[in-house]
């Protein structure tokens, strides 16, 4: 087997581990804007989550336990988002960027406070935490030039969290397009008025959504802190949220493109650490920042309409009245 | 229930403290929930922030950032527009000011300096005019690509830092010292010039920048044709159309302006403290401006008393973590969550309420 594809092979597993939080922050967005709410507490919800799996697993070393306190919490931090932009017609941007503050200010605070160790959670051991599962036969696959390389590398080895994320993406298409649920979720994102007249509940429908972007978000901080690392850091989530706002407006707000935008910004993300430092030929040193610029870079020129247009659902962001003429 | 019945001393003075005061119980709470006393927190920060020349130059110090800041959104908000990108503003603000700074380093202070704040406006400005023109012409929303742009300014700066502005022979990413005719006096040697001595402190001449900035903003706001078209685009921009105004116009100057405003944000840091571009200065302070510009109301007048509030809470909460290890600085950004939830956010969720109650009353009074 060639160097270059043993290299190819390595890029594109990493791309896999770092895409998964961006995927479900992206599909948490695709829920919650698809009915009309904003969301740009895609960050907080999944920081607050990777804070509440890390601090849960070190009490009770059981990761399934971890993962439900994260759920819990981003889903607490999302009925939040959600009174103040559904109940209280409030601003959904303002309500979103406090949910990132609070979750920033509040991990930090009540870490340090409970555990002691500057705003971490104790380190934690194998058995509390999310391990890679072998999938059959990856081991004799191996010896298969190509092919069984990218399954034992690319397919097999992954937390059970990183196949649930694939899994959603086929399962909200489905939902959303093949369901009167998801029928209903995507009318009131784009016309909630006629919703309403329909007899159905626009401010259900809207807390459904927000609801099902909590419990992803939830999953996203999980996998941070309890598969991917052993514990929770302070600003863990480093921005990935907002990555995965941008892969939401790459995407068009639609799930198979998701997967592609969060592949692609955690592919850019994974040559991003392996380049620095090395010299290309014919290009010479490409500056890690230029890498770590490209998704919101490329977001930006998307939203410029240069390649091709993003259209947001309609009503996205419109605090919906009954009586607005 | 008459929305005109509720008087200007309920909805723009009672309200928002009451908004105000909320954030503080929830946060009170936060502290009661780690096992400290709330009150006693309080009591420290006040003390720290305001019972010495030390701890009231530093609040004004920090109060001087928000004030910059705040001043950035409440501009775009009048428009109606959200800068969410004061911070990657006010990184390149402080760019802008270093470029002049290094490279004139020759010329005399009276052209120097003005010079530097001029970059800091300038560049701060230039930040958000491709968001601003995307918004008003391209129809793609501010806030998302001001998030993007706030990205974009962090990744740029440290490329420069670490690369071509880099000081040769320093490890950290920072730049050269600036000369001196590029750096603001500290209110300590002001004073000194004067004849007075007060403790040394950053609060430095920014600070009447700041002063005067609010003034300008009011003047501009309240009593020119352009504030009074900046309203007009931000209360219906269909209206605005048939004013003769043109929204797209407007949308991009009042961006300019707000993205200057959060440039100026580094003459506290950059040109007053630092004297050399540094890598994170601003710290956060584009997002407390959201949250001063909020609980200000948008008002400068309302955003100095804000911000003064958060510079008392930066400074206090610093003695805070000093003498509680257990409330670690971030404690800060908790109120900050807070204030933003319940001033911004949930800003109604009391004031329908509070009207209620108070037609209530008042119809009663009348009737009796």
């Amino acid at each position: 087997m060639s160097e270059a594809f043993q290299i190819a092979i390595l890029a594109v597993d990493s791309a896999v581990r770092l895409s998964v939080p961006l995927l479900f922050a992206c599909l948490a967005g695709l829920y919650s804007e698809r009915a009309g709410v904003v969301d740009i507490g895609l960050e907080g919800k999944m920081l607050i989550g990777a804070f509440a799996a890390g601090a849960a697993a070190s009490v009770v070393p059981n990761p399934w336990l971890g993962l439900l306190a994260a759920v819990l919490a981003s889903v607490l931090f999302a009925l939040v988002h959600g009174f103040a932009s559904i109940s209280q017609r409030g601003n959904q941007i303002v309500s979103g960027v406090a949910i990132n503050v609070l979750a920033s200010g509040l991990t930090a605070v009540l870490g340090n406070a409970w555990f002691n160790q500057g705003g971490r959670t104790p380190q934690l051991p194998g058995a509390a935490r999310f391990n890679e599962i072998t999938l059959p036969f990856a081991e004799q696959a191996r010896a298969v030039p190509f092919i069984g390389a990218f399954y034992s590398e690319v397919v097999s080895g992954h937390s059970v969290l990183v196949y649930v994320a694939i899994g959603l993406v086929p399962l909200t298409w489905l939902v959303l397009y093949r369901t009167s649920w998801g029928l209903r979720l995507r009318a009131v994102g784009e016309n909630p008025a006629a919703v309403d007249t329909a007899g159905l509940s626009v401010a259900k429908l809207r807390y459904s959504a927000v609801i099902m972007a909590g419990i992803l978000c939830g999953f996203g901080g999980a996998y941070l802190a309890i598969a991917q690392s052993a514990g929770f850091v302070t600003d863990m989530t480093a921005g990935k949220g907002f990555i995965a706002l941008a892969a939401l407006i790459f995407a068009k707000w639609r799930p198979m493109p998701a997967l592609g935008a969060c592949f692609l910004f955690g592919l850019l993300d994974a040559v991003a650490l392996r380049i620095q430092g090395v010299s290309i030929p014919g290009i010479g040193q490409v500056p890690v920042q230029a890498i770590q610029a490209l998704p919101y870079l490329l977001t930006v020129v998307l939203l410029a309409g240069f390649i091709g247009k993003a259209t947001p659902p309609k009503a996205v962001g419109i605090p919906y009245l009954k009586d607005r003429s | 229930m008459n929305a005109n019945a509720v008087p200007v001393w309920l909805s723009a003075g009672v309200v928002p403290l009451v908004n105000v005061a909320v954030a503080f119980l929830a946060a009170g709470l936060v502290v009661a929930l780690i096992g400290e006393s709330p009150l006693e927190a309080l009591g420290i920060m006040l003390r720290g922030a305001l019972g010495s020349q030390y701890g009231l130059g530093y609040t004004l110090y920090y109060a001087t950032s928000f004030i910059f800041t705040g001043l950035a959104v409440a501009v775009a908000f009048h428009a109606g527009h959200f800068n969410i990108g004061g911070e990657g503003q006010a990184l390149m603000g402080g760019l802008g000011a270093a470029l002049v700074a290094l490279g004139l380093p020759f010329l005399p202070w009276p052209v120097l300096l003005p010079l530097c704040v001029l970059g800091a406006i300038g560049a701060g400005a230039l930040w958000v005019f491709i968001p601003a023109y995307l918004q008003a012409y391209r129809g793609s929303h501010v806030v998302i690509t001001t998030i993007m742009f706030n990205f974009l300014a962090g990744t740029l700066l440290v490329y420069l830092l670490v690369g071509p502005l880099k000081m040769t022979g320093s490890m950290a990413p920072e730049t050269a010292k600036f000369v001196p005719a590029a750096t603001l006096p500290l209110m300590s040697q002001m004073a000194a010039w004067a004849g007075l001595t007060i403790t040394r402190t950053p609060v430095n001449l920014s600070f009447v920048f700041a002063m005067l900035a609010a003034l300008s903003v009011w003047v501009l706001i309240w009593r020119t044709r352009l504030g009074y078209a900046i309203r007009t685009v931000g209360a219906n921009p269909d209206a605005a159309v048939y004013a003769g105004i043109s929204p797209r116009r407007i949308t991009v100057i009042a961006l300019l302006i707000s993205g200057g405003l959060a440039g100026l944000m580094a003459t506290n840091e950059i040109l007053g403290v630092q004297g050399r571009l540094i890598n994170e200065f601003t710290a956060g302070a584009g997002f407390v401006g959201i949250a001063v510009a909020l609980m200000g109301r948008g008002h400068p007048f309302g955003i100095v008393l804000a911000a003064l509030l958060f510079g008392v809470l930066y400074q206090g909460g610093a003695e805070l973590a000093f003498d509680k290890p257990r409330i670690t600085r971030e404690m800060i950004i908790v109120i900050q969550g807070f204030v933003i939830l319940f001033a911004g956010a949930l800003e109604m969720m009391f004031a329908d309420k509070l009207a209620s109650l108070y037609t209530r009353i008042a119809g009663r009074a009348a009737a009796a």
